[in-house]
């Protein structure tokens, strides 16, 4: 019995534990940008990154998609990211106030509320006073959430009191709760409505509510330059041809 | 020299365990280092968080009691013998142990939801939902915690000696009779371990809960929940909340060690 193995195991140990203290923040490889985005971003996103890798060859972008406040929480508690892009200004200001933005952030698309509803909108809801019709399940994103708080927003200016059945994390939940029929309907962006089994009531143009996007590359971004050049992709032509094909409004 | 050596054995043995107790104390400290303690009382005495409390208390003992009722029989029936039937229904009603509870909640709304295999029928003829309701909050919390309530009593049972009801059979008590004074008093504590097992995994259940029940203050929003919520707004009540949920679950624990895991 030697005590190199005791003292190897004691290593791996705790290898281990700080392995698991370190958690999912390990670096990536030099040439990787990990870009933190919203979770309404996924699909024009995915095709922005490969359209990017494609341009650049050698980078590679690793999309991390979110609730916003969840990656704003992320990012504060030391997350390494490269670039930050938020479905609201609130949070993108709280990542500036932290000194997490290498630059001035950059409005990138704006993106419209709809109802979503099943397929077949079975409950011929055409606006949000239908919403409140008695026996109708009806839930939005949380106060915390962009599109929880631009759904409070636009129902108060429509003067619509509507009782949430529950306050869900993000826009995927409640469009997967609508899809499962579960819910009657819900308020989403225009943009995640496009998945198979349910689909979009348009607001009132008077009642809309438009969320704004901005993109930022932050401090920790690592390396710097590439992760300027997807920033300034996003914002570029190309890039703007991109997210208007996902629905997204480009300024 | 020889007493050198049994030192550093000993010591080369306490490393792992001050490791590992480190790996578990750590986070508690975080939170406690963490915690705003001028104003600990203030947040956690404030109406939201003292229904979150309330309502995970009242949750997670309501599904105790399911687990109870539906898990008893199981564990019963479970070590009354072997065979493949067992071991299929074994790995069947508890497998929510290794689901993953999200996976757990989407099962939950696709059986029991509105348009689900049960729920639908209920929804249609009893007008009863259960989905974004606390009772749903029970269920969710029912289905997670009831196998480690079974498995517990399961493994209690199969360690009382057979030939206790076996005596009192040939003395000429009937199978309940048997059951109710002598097997029964045999897995006391283990069905008292199972009761806290089910209770504190109850406590904690979250993802099973967010998807099937929801997320709505005072109706479903247990605490658990409340901490998510908090913790993108208001990082610092998240971390009060925590700690109640700490303080709840290490009290109770505590409170009760000798009963219901009693020493040998």
């Amino acid at each position: 019995m030697s005590r190199g193995v005791g003292a190897r195991l004691a290593v791996l140990v705790a290898a281990g534990a700080f392995g698991a203290l370190g958690g999912c923040d390990g670096a990536p490889p030099a040439r990787v940008v990990r870009v933190f985005a919203a979770a309404s971003l996924s699909a024009p996103f995915t095709a922005l990154a490969a359209e990017f890798e494609r341009s650049h060859p050698g980078a590679t972008i690793e999309l991390h998609f979110a609730g916003t406040p969840q990656l704003v929480l992320q990012l504060r508690e030391g997350a390494q990211a490269s670039v930050f892009a938020a479905a609201d200004e609130v949070s993108m200001q709280r990542v500036v106030a932290a000194g997490q933005a290498a630059a001035a952030p950059s409005t990138f698309a704006h993106n419209r509320l709809a109802i979503v509803v099943p397929a077949d909108n079975p409950q011929a809801i055409a606006g949000l006073a239908d919403l409140v019709r008695p026996g109708l399940r009806v839930a939005l994103c949380g106060p915390e959430v962009p599109a929880g708080r631009y759904a409070r927003e636009a129902l108060a200016r429509a003067g619509v009191a509507l009782h949430s059945v529950s306050d869900e994390p993000s826009v995927t939940a409640v469009v997967a709760k609508v899809q499962l029929g579960e819910l009657d309907a819900g308020i989403v962006y225009r943009t995640d409505t496009t998945v198979g089994g349910v689909t979009a009531v348009d607001l009132d143009p008077a009642q809309g509510v438009t969320a704004t996007y901005t993109i930022v590359p932050l401090v920790t971004a690592r390396p710097p330059d590439v992760a300027a050049a997807f920033v300034a992709f996003v914002v570029s032509p190309a890039g703007q041809r991109l997210l208007a094909a996902h629905g997204f409004v480009v300024p | 020299m020889n007493a050198r050596r049994r030192d550093l054995a000993a010591l080369a043995t306490l490393l792992p365990v001050v490791v590992a107790t480190a790996f578990f104390v750590l986070p508690l400290l975080g939170l406690l280092l963490r915690a705003p303690w001028s104003r600990f009382l203030e947040q956690a005495g404030s109406p939201a968080v003292l229904d979150a409390l309330w309502l995970s208390l009242l949750c997670s003992t309501s599904a105790a009691a399911c687990s109870l009722l539906l898990g008893l029989p199981l564990a019963v029936w479970l070590a009354g013998g072997q065979g493949a039937v067992r071991a299929v229904v074994r790995v069947l009603v508890t497998l929510p142990m290794v689901l993953p509870p999200v996976v757990g909640g989407i099962a939950l709304l696709v059986a029991y939801g509105r348009n689900g295999i049960v729920g639908g029928p209920l929804a249609r003829w009893l007008d009863v939902a259960l989905p974004f309701t606390t009772a749903g909050v029970v269920l969710a919390a029912t289905y997670v915690s009831t196998p480690f309530f079974v498995l517990t009593v399961e493994a209690g049972l199969r360690s009382v000696d057979r030939r206790y009801a076996d005596a009192a059979a040939t003395l000429g008590a009937g199978p309940w009779h048997t059951f109710g004074r002598v097997t029964l008093p045999l897995v006391l504590p283990s069905l008292r371990a199972g009761l806290v097992v089910a209770w504190a995994r109850a406590l904690g259940e979250f993802g099973a809960t967010i998807t099937f029940a929801g997320n709505l203050a005072g109706h479903t929003r247990t605490l658990p929940l409340a901490v998510y919520v908090a913790l993108e707004s208001q990082p610092e009540a998240a971390v009060v909340t925590s700690l109640l949920l700490v303080v709840v679950s290490v009290g109770l624990l505590f409170l009760l060690r000798h009963r219901w895991w009693p020493s040998r």
